[in-house]
């Protein structure tokens, strides 16, 4: 059974953010990885790219199959982990550690709507 | 692929050991198969390396039999069947009077007057309809459906031999490529035959349903010091994409002749009419305007089935299979391009949701292994 970091929120669409202030670094779940199986290509947006709650924000790709990122808030891209770009096996290998872009949030009370914890792992049951 | 209808999935007489083995399920052609096992990289890697099981026993088994059973073959598939010796087999083409493709299959001949063909999942159905109507004029030949009597286990790499020769008296050495004996596999009654759709040695093998479950065990258990491992359809797509072995419904189907799908070898060209023949014989003649081609991506990113390929601004042709292969850790696909196009090392462009790609050109298959 995989362990869901108390200390991020999550998305209905399986994505995690850890939120520190108005700063939050988001990811894909662990669930989300095992869906995926061997993830083998991330495209990520520019860093000063303005994203909407719920938007996609990039793709993901498994051998067999691609998938949209979707913002779990609203903000804009400050940082983007470039790393993925040449070892996108990291997110199977540790999805929860394997950030993929930090967002400054433009509306922080968005992630009140987000699932914490417990909340998530009861979704993906 | 999408499910065409809301009909109940099929099952393989493996199903049980599939979901009880932790595989990951997966709705295919109107079954429930198993599309990973441990992951796709790591299967994928097995055979290469080693050996790996597949049960694909949801591929379709018909069998044509009678006095003119090499006639009614001869009219309804596209290779020349007259060239199999008793115990050998052929790829071929079920074509449609276009030339196009009803589906791909194997020929075995079993006897002078008895062939089986083993034909795709989703096209049993419709293949079966289409060579019982096709081979009425024919005389004394009958086609049966005998899918349900068959489960089909296939074990690829460079181990499979030494994995299934301790469970047969079969002299698996003296099997060459596309031949086949009849024997025991771990005390079952079997049909051993020397293919599969990997690019890699191995065996297919076919059991009655009811003793599926025996045999795979037995395989894996006689593969552990190698290490073999089961292997899902995710895999064995990824495998046959290598080895640059069409997928019907992706890369052939009733749009794509044999000529510009690159299967000139599977047309028995100096043999009688057959369907499809006269469309082939005058496409020849006249030259297809586009054909089938291996590529590989130069600018970063994944083409895949259904995406357009450019030329210059103008859409040129379509990707029929696509993938970031594990093996070889490249971005590989095949595509169909305007003729003038096709030369190894001509480049194109895929647009991938939205952005224009480059690839190349390349001469197939992607991967051959070393004799």
């Amino acid at each position: 059974m995989a362990s869901y970091p108390a200390g991020f929120k999550y998305s209905k669409d399986h994505e995690w953010i850890e939120i520190a202030g108005d700063h939050g670094k988001v990811g894909i779940t662990d669930y989300a990885q095992q869906q995926l199986g061997d993830v083998v290509y991330v495209d990520l947006p520019e860093v000063g790219a303005k994203l909407k709650q719920g938007q996609s924000f990039g793709t993901i790709e498994s051998v067999k199959a691609v998938s949209e990122l979707y913002s779990p808030v609203s903000g804009e891209v400050t940082e983007v982990n470039t790393a993925l770009k040449d070892k996108p096996e990291t997110v199977n290998k540790d999805p929860h550690g394997s950030w993929m872009v930090a967002i400054k949030l433009t509306s922080p009370g968005e992630a009140g709507a987000l699932l914490d914890a417990t909340q998530y792992q009861d979704l993906v049951k | 692929m999408e499910q065409a209808t809301e009909a109940p999935l099929k099952k393989t007489p493996l199903n049980a050991r599939h979901r009880a083995s932790g595989a990951k399920m997966v709705p295919f052609g109107g079954w429930d198969m198993p599309v990973e096992y441990s992951g796709l990289s790591n299967e994928h890697a097995a055979v290469r390396a080693r050996a790996g099981l597949f049960d694909v026993s949801h591929m379709g088994e018909i069998e044509i039999a009678g006095t003119d059973a090499l006639a009614a073959v001869q009219r309804i598939s596209s290779n020349d069947a007259s060239k199999l010796a008793v115990g050998q087999a052929q790829y071929s083409g079920l074509l449609t009077p276009q030339g196009t493709f009803v589906d791909d299959l194997l020929v075995y001949r079993l006897g002078p007057a008895h062939f089986l063909l083993v034909v795709n999942a989703g096209n049993i159905p419709k293949d079966y309809a289409w060579i019982a109507e096709q081979i009425k004029p024919v005389g004394d030949a009958v086609a049966v459906d005998a899918s349900s009597r068959y489960a089909l286990l296939a074990i690829q790499g460079p181990e499979a031999l030494n994995v299934l020769q301790p469970l047969t008296g079969v002299d698996l050495s003296s099997i060459k490529y596309y031949w086949f004996a009849h024997g025991e596999v771990a005390n079952v009654r079997a049909t051993v035959s020397r293919t599969g759709y990997t690019g890699e040695d191995g065996f297919e093998i076919f059991v009655p349903p009811q003793s599926a479950d025996k045999v795979w065990l037995a395989l894996l258990e006689s593969g552990q010091a190698a290490d073999v491992i089961p292997c899902g359809l995710g895999a064995r797509d990824t495998l046959r994409l290598e080895a640059g072995m069409r997928l019907h419904g992706n890369d052939i189907d009733e749009t794509t002749t044999a000529i510009e799908a690159d299967l000139n070898w599977i047309v028995g060209w100096k043999k009688d009419d057959f369907v499809g023949a006269a469309a082939l014989r005058e496409q020849k003649a006249s030259g297809a305007t586009r054909k089938i081609v291996g590529f590989e991506m130069l600018d970063r990113g994944i083409a895949r089935h259904g995406y357009d390929a450019y030329i210059g601004d103008a859409k040129a042709g379509l990707v029929t299979s696509g993938t970031q292969t594990p093996f070889l850790k490249k971005a590989i696909g095949m595509a169909y391009l305007p003729l003038e196009h096709t030369a190894a090392g001509s480049e194109f462009d895929v647009d991938i949701r939205g952005r224009r790609t480059r690839a190349r050109v390349v001469t197939m298959p992607f991967y051959k292994r070393a004799k």
